[in-house]
């Protein structure tokens, strides 16, 4: 298992760190807060951390640190546009449910 | 589900706490919103992908409101409901307001700020300003899912306080919370990343639509300070367009056009002029109503040559701006372009002649001021981490000072300096052996402290006994990048210290600081002369003071009806220092400082007679 990035997501998060100007690619993560228990994280990454767990999909480093792993096992990150509004989605097949707008989950 | 953008490396928001902030160019012509997503600043577009709204508010008779190209469609048949160009009129009286003849607007001359009479009423410049914000302000919130904790709104270096005080209230009506107002040239360097290079000199050249503007900036330790301004606000885009159209017509050798066809070459000669920007050559092919036909091809040297003059008139404001602020052109670093115009290739290469530099054209002329408000916005919304070490660029809103005898204020940082500043002032002793001083720090405009807002007080103590007007105490005043003060005093012969910080603006509203900066203006002839009855005041009671010290040690100098006749002056003098008029107690100063004349001379040749009893002549080095 892994996780991955669809093919738009890794367009998109190319497209902005080059932008950006610096880093070596994407930290996906859990932390826990939020109403529901869990919320993701996503963040550029500058510098890996030695014990993180260093994914490739469609040319981009997906950086995700251990204790973060089982609750993102086989998670796909999207790309999607939802009216005026775009960003990132998570589609985590480990999610028993979510708070309603969805920017916090549990396991 | 909602939808996550990338947050730099440690910044991720908590959920429902992400800090969405915006930058918001509110121009004459257009205006655009934008904000940084995935560490980028980008503009935000409408449903139909345009990122610009043009800057234009129609009040329709059945009380609904167009913002934008909806209004810009009903500016011929409706021209009295519908108002272009606002940005004129904002925070101006009408005979502030330049060719209001020519105007298609019912205008109302009230106090303070013109008002436009329309279909739905009399509406103040602010109120329709606040129209043109809430369609970007829900723009932004339909873009971004979620409720703005504010916005930067960019206005031009020149604008006064009356014009910026109209943006901030066209904002509020908005319901958009405003972070700061950043002025345009310097959302145009921030956005290009210039306040993270190297100190120096920039100049901003902006053309826009119909306004021509040229600033200064000077940065240093990442503040911009707006050297000078100049400009032309009848010079812009629109005049190529002119010149371009009236060629058309006099090659064409056709009958003079009627409204429309001529409406519909001025936009042909518009679409020629943007094409000649990346083409060498643009056809004009237009078929007229009245049956002619238009069928020309311009190149760009053509183009270049009938604008020639166009472009050398941009130059003029250019020296003038450079004279005011006293460079030579080749004194400046580097050279931002703004506006849509700029993007015609013989004005940068003239630029670029003019300051023997490539011009700064790689971001979207069009788009730079709003994506540097963003870029401001997302730092002061907290999106951004202390380290990447962004200095926040504002200005002091009421003078900083301090009280002085008599209770009045002596200003030691002029409001609108630029953060972070420091100033220091010396400071005396008043009375003969002081050896401690109370401090007392107040911000405001006015005169007497007792109209000033308190902010701290604070004592220097351990000062060395020394005559009145010996010590030298320096008061240092330093606002650091983050509005915050510290005052520290220091009496030089000695070095003891004393300090205390202090956040200036805090718990003011911008109410009160307006309200207190009017009271300043309004309360000028009063402040002017409680000023002058309590300097005088002041000296009197030291005058008196001192020549009670000096009976008391010397009285025996003095006859009986001198001693006499002095009392008697000090006895008036604190009579008249009980009344309300300055001069007079000036002149019972006078008349007291010559019944101790004689006094004084006595003093004097009795201590010089007791400093040199007992000692020999060439005991004295001459």
């Amino acid at each position: 298992m892994s996780v991955t990035l669809s093919e738009s997501a890794a367009k998109h998060v190319s497209n902005f760190i080059a932008k950006r100007g610096r880093g070596v690619g994407i930290r996906l993560g859990v932390k826990t807060s939020g109403c529901s228990g869990m919320a993701y994280k996503l963040e550029f990454v500058d510098e890996t951390q030695g014990e993180d767990v260093v994914f490739e999909s469609h040319g981009v480093k997906v950086i995700v640190d251990p204790k973060s792993l089982p609750y993102l096992e086989g998670t796909e990150l999207d790309f999607v546009r939802e009216g005026l509004n775009e960003g990132f989605k998570f589609n985590n097949p480990n999610v028993k449910d979510q708070c309603g707008c969805g920017e916090s989950f549990n396991v | 589900m909602a939808l996550l953008q990338i947050a730099e490396p440690g910044m991720s928001a908590e959920p429902h706490k992400h800090r969405l902030a915006v930058g918001i160019d509110l121009g004459t012509t257009n205006s655009l919103v934008a904000t940084v997503r995935n560490g980028i600043a980008v503009c935000l577009a409408d449903e139909t992908g345009r990122s610009m709204l043009p800057s234009v508010v129609r009040y329709r008779a059945d009380g609904s409101i167009d913002v934008g190209h909806k209004a810009v469609a009903a500016q011929a048949t409706d021209a009295k409901n519908t108002i272009v160009s606002v940005k004129r009129f904002m925070g101006r009286g009408l005979k502030d307001v330049a060719h209001v003849e020519t105007m298609p607007y019912d205008f109302e001359d009230s106090t303070g700020m013109v008002r436009l009479r329309t279909v739905q009423g009399v509406k103040s410049p602010v109120e329709i300003s606040a129209e043109i914000l809430r369609t970007l302000r829900r723009r932004a919130e339909a873009s971004l899912a979620g409720e703005l904790v504010g916005a930067v709104i960019t206005v031009p270096a020149y604008f006064d306080d009356a014009q910026r005080q109209a943006t901030k209230d066209a904002a509020t009506l908005a319901g958009l919370p405003v972070l700061r107002l950043l002025n345009e040239p310097t959302a145009a360097a921030v956005a290009y990343g210039l306040d993270n290079a190297a100190e120096g000199v920039y100049a901003v050249y902006d053309l826009g639509g119909g306004t021509f503007d040229l600033s200064i900036l000077k940065l240093s330790r990442g503040v911009f300070e707006v050297l000078s301004t100049n400009g032309d606000a009848a010079l812009g885009g629109d005049d190529f367009d002119h010149r371009l159209f009236c060629w058309i017509l006099d090659k064409a050798d056709i009958a003079p056009p009627s409204m429309e066809d001529a409406r519909r070459l001025q936009m042909k000669a518009r679409e020629a002029k943007e094409l000649l920007s990346s083409c060498e050559e643009a056809p004009v092919h237009v078929a007229l109503r009245s049956g002619e036909e238009v069928n020309l091809v311009v190149t760009r040297d053509e183009f270049a040559d009938m604008t020639r003059h166009l472009v050398q008139k941009t130059l003029g404001p250019v020296r003038k701006a450079l004279r005011d602020a006293g460079l030579a052109p080749d004194e400046v670093k580097g050279v931002v372009m703004v506006g849509g115009a700029t993007r015609m290739p013989h004005i940068q290469r003239a630029v670029a002649e003019y300051f023997g530099q490539e011009p700064l054209t790689n971001l979207d002329p069009d788009k730079v001021v709003a994506l540097g408000a963003a870029m401001q916005a997302n730092v002061l919304a907290g999106n951004r981490k202390d380290e990447d070490d962004w200095l926040l660029l504002d200005v002091i809103p009421l003078s900083l000072g301090l009280e002085t005898m008599g209770g009045l204020t002596e200003k030691v940082i002029p409001r609108n300096s630029t953060l972070p500043i420091a100033r220091a002032q010396e400071f005396t002793t008043f009375k003969d052996g002081q050896t401690a001083m109370a401090f007392h720090v107040v911000q405001g405009e006015r005169e007497l402290v007792s109209d000033c807002r308190s902010l701290a007080r604070f004592e220097l103590r351990g000062i060395p006994p020394m005559v009145a007007g010996a010590a030298r105490i320096r008061v240092s005043f330093q606002v650091d990048a983050d509005g915050l003060l510290s005052v520290s005093a220091r009496e030089m012969s000695s070095g003891v210290e004393a300090s205390v910080l202090v956040k200036p603006s805090y718990g003011l509203t911008d109410d009160e600081i307006a309200g207190m900066l009017k009271s300043g203006v309004e309360h000028a002839g009063d402040d002017m002369l409680a000023r002058a009855l309590r300097e005088q005041q002041v000296e009197a009671e030291r005058v008196i003071e001192a020549t009670e010290h000096a009976i008391e040690q010397d009285g025996a100098l003095l006859s009986a009806d001198e001693r006499a006749a002095i009392e008697k002056s000090i006895t008036n003098l604190r009579a008249l220092c009980a009344g309300q008029d300055h001069r007079a107690i000036k002149s019972g100063i006078d008349a007291l400082s010559r019944a101790t004349d004689d006094f004084a001379a006595r003093r004097m040749d009795s201590s010089i007679r007791n400093a040199l009893a007992g000692h020999k002549v060439d005991e004295f080095e001459t």
